[in-house]
């Protein structure tokens, strides 16, 4: 118990002090306003990329659909932060964004996870086609030309808190007995069936966890970016989260959390290469992905119970 | 008391009878062995008994708590939470979860573990896992594999394998546990050991054991009766004396002629 306690005290630790050593460069100089853009838009990453890897990697199924999620969220903070434009504003739009988001794929989630690997590809790809277009032709979300003057509410303290809020869910979810039942999916279903656990309930709830999650990415966005237009939520938004995912490592949250860093960095350094920059960047991920298939960090997770036990371990050494 | 009702169960592939009007039945806290040559429709039966395949024809009953109980149609989840585990000829295990992880998702349906504390961490939660990893370490003990928790299950040897899928089995609080083919594979030394573990299990909880077998001294030696498949039928039912000395299991084991 005791033990417990400090680990969760240390990761508490790990966070507060990665939000002073950020604020603290911000003030001498080290990050300027160009790397602080970075930092945000690559905290909205990790969260959007956490969820999909808690649908692709745990729970093994391959969704191709995350962009739709993320652009409810989106939309439904845009909308309410438009009228409330307070940080309660904000709280108030991510939480609905999230639970519209979740209501939806837990409607689409029953039918489509019985379908297997290809064929959920494509429903999923197909629900984030059919919200998208609901977007584009509804009123109140402006139609192809969007939604613009968003208040700036995503700032980046708020970002950061988020990146902790929705890691902390999804991998004490994972962590648990709900996430080892969602795992037991992804190896054996016929197994986990026959074990009595109920898969389709399982892989739902990934889903809508994955979902909801993909919704708070969405309200940073349009918080930040402050506009947003449907063509910001096509197939190829599904597919910059799912590269993420797949350099991490599939299944590996901390490869999420690198994978998210890596990309948005080299994005940044690329920014310099004009019209060349696509190419690097898409030659970049060809050649991680000859020399590392598995991904970045395969399925290895940073973990501080580990670091604890080696740390004792050495010391009981040295003791000797 | 009966415990398992099987009553003229029939299973089509196709123009394939794999299981052909089986009639059986399985009493409280018994042993039982299935025998039958290769392709007889042993594997088959076990599927149908546990939901995995919709029986064609055929009904499939078991007493429980609450009364008599229909099972075909049954998702296979909602079966084993009636009281039927089971194993797989061919290892289905969580391959790259640790061996503690596979015995605890056998214990989710009666792990009362909630949504909200574990994801806020509350002192609850880490109690119940505390207690279910007790469990679990203590299941794993009487199968001396107590020093393997957190080795991934695809790094077993063979034998350790098999045995943890039986201890997934167990971990799901059966009435009845059917095993198939758990020695495959096996040395005579290791057959012998779980020779011991089967019976010992049988007897500690209180189970109703089915079991397929092709090593007949692990058969003769434990089961109290024994039924005998070939072609999808049953051709035979009785003690294992019984059984050595029956003509027509002789005849199929032997080949056609004589
Ligand atoms: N899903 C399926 N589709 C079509 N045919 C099947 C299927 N499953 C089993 N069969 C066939 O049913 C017959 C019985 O197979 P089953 O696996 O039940 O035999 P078994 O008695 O378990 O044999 P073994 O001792 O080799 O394990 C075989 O002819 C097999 O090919
Ligand atoms: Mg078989």
């Amino acid at each position: 118990m005791k033990k417990n306690l400090k680990y969760n005290l240390t990761w508490l630790a790990i966070m507060v002090v990665g939000y002073v050593v950020i604020n603290l460069l911000e003030f001498v100089g080290v990050i300027d306003q160009f790397g602080e853009n970075t930092m945000v838009l690559i905290g909205i990453n990790i969260i959007l990329a956490t969820g999909l890897n808690l649908i692709i990697g745990f729970s093994g199924q391959f969704s191709l659909g995350h962009a739709g999620f993320m652009a409810i969220g989106a939309y439904v903070c845009a909308l309410i932060t438009s009228s409330i434009s307070t940080p309660m504003g904000m709280a108030i739009g991510m939480i609905a964004g999230a639970a519209v988001s979740a209501l939806v794929a837990l409607i689409v989630g029953i039918p489509t996870l019985r379908l297997d690997g290809d064929y959920l590809a494509i429903a999923t790809m197909g629900v984030a086609e059919i919200i998208r277009i609901i977007l584009n032709n509804l009123k109140i979300t402006n139609g192809p030309a969007g939604l613009y003057n968003i208040p700036l509410l995503a700032t980046w303290p708020v970002v950061y808190l988020m990146v902790c809020v929705t890691t902390l869910i999804i991998v004490n979810f994972i962590h648990s007995r709900d996430g080892r039942a969602v795992m037991s999916v992804r190896e054996n279903e016929i197994a986990s069936e026959s074990m009595g656990v109920n898969t389709t309930k399982w892989k739902v709830l990934a889903f809508v966890i994955g979902a909801a999650t993909a919704a708070i990415g969405g309200a940073l966005h349009a918080n930040y970016i402050q506009t947003i237009a449907p063509t910001d939520f096509g197939i190829m938004e599904s597919i910059n989260i799912l590269i993420i995912v797949v350099l991490g490592g599939i299944g590996s949250i901390t490869g999420t959390f690198v994978a998210a860093a890596v990309l948005g960095l080299l994005d940044m350094i690329l920014q310099n290469f004009g019209t060349l920059r696509m190419v690097l960047y898409s030659l970049a991920l060809i050649l991680l992905m000859v020399f590392k298939p598995s991904g970045l960090l395969g399925t290895w997770e940073f973990s501080v119970r580990n670091l604890f036990n080696r740390f004792t371990k050495s010391k009981q050494k040295g003791d000797a | 008391m009966t415990l398992l009702d099987i009553k003229e169960l029939t299973k089509n592939f196709g123009g394939l009878t794999a299981v052909s009007d089986v009639t059986m039945h399985l009493n409280d806290n018994e042993l039982v062995a299935l025998i039958g040559p290769n392709g007889a429709g042993k594997t088959t039966l076990f599927n149908l008994l546990t939901g995995v395949i919709v029986p064609s024809e055929g009904t499939i009953s078991m007493q429980t708590d609450n009364g008599l109980q229909v099972l075909n149609k049954m998702k296979p989840y909602k079966v084993a939470q009636t009281g039927l585990a089971r194993t797989f000829q061919n290892i289905r295990l969580f391959k790259d979860l640790s061996v503690l992880d596979n015995v605890l998702i056998a214990m989710t349906a009666n792990n009362k573990e909630g949504f909200f504390e574990s994801i806020f961490r509350l002192p609850s939660f880490y109690h119940k896992e505390a207690a279910l990893r007790k469990e679990a370490v203590d299941l794993l003990k009487i199968f001396d594999m107590q020093d393997q928790v957190d080795n991934l299950a695809k790094n077993l040897p063979y034998g350790a394998q098999r045995r943890l899928e039986i201890v997934r089995a167990l971990a799901t609080k059966p009435r009845i546990l059917f095993l198939d083919e758990p020695a495959a594979g096996m040395n005579p030394e290791e057959t012998a050991d779980l020779t011991r573990l089967i019976r010992q299990i049988q007897k500690e909880f209180r189970i109703t054991v089915l079991l397929i077998e092709h090593d007949m001294s692990l058969v003769m030696n434990l089961a109290q009766r024994i039924y005998v498949l070939e072609y999808g039928q049953l051709i035979a039912e009785g003690t294992p004396a019984e059984i050595q000395k029956d003509e027509k299991v002789i005849k199929a084991y032997l080949g056609g002629e004589s």
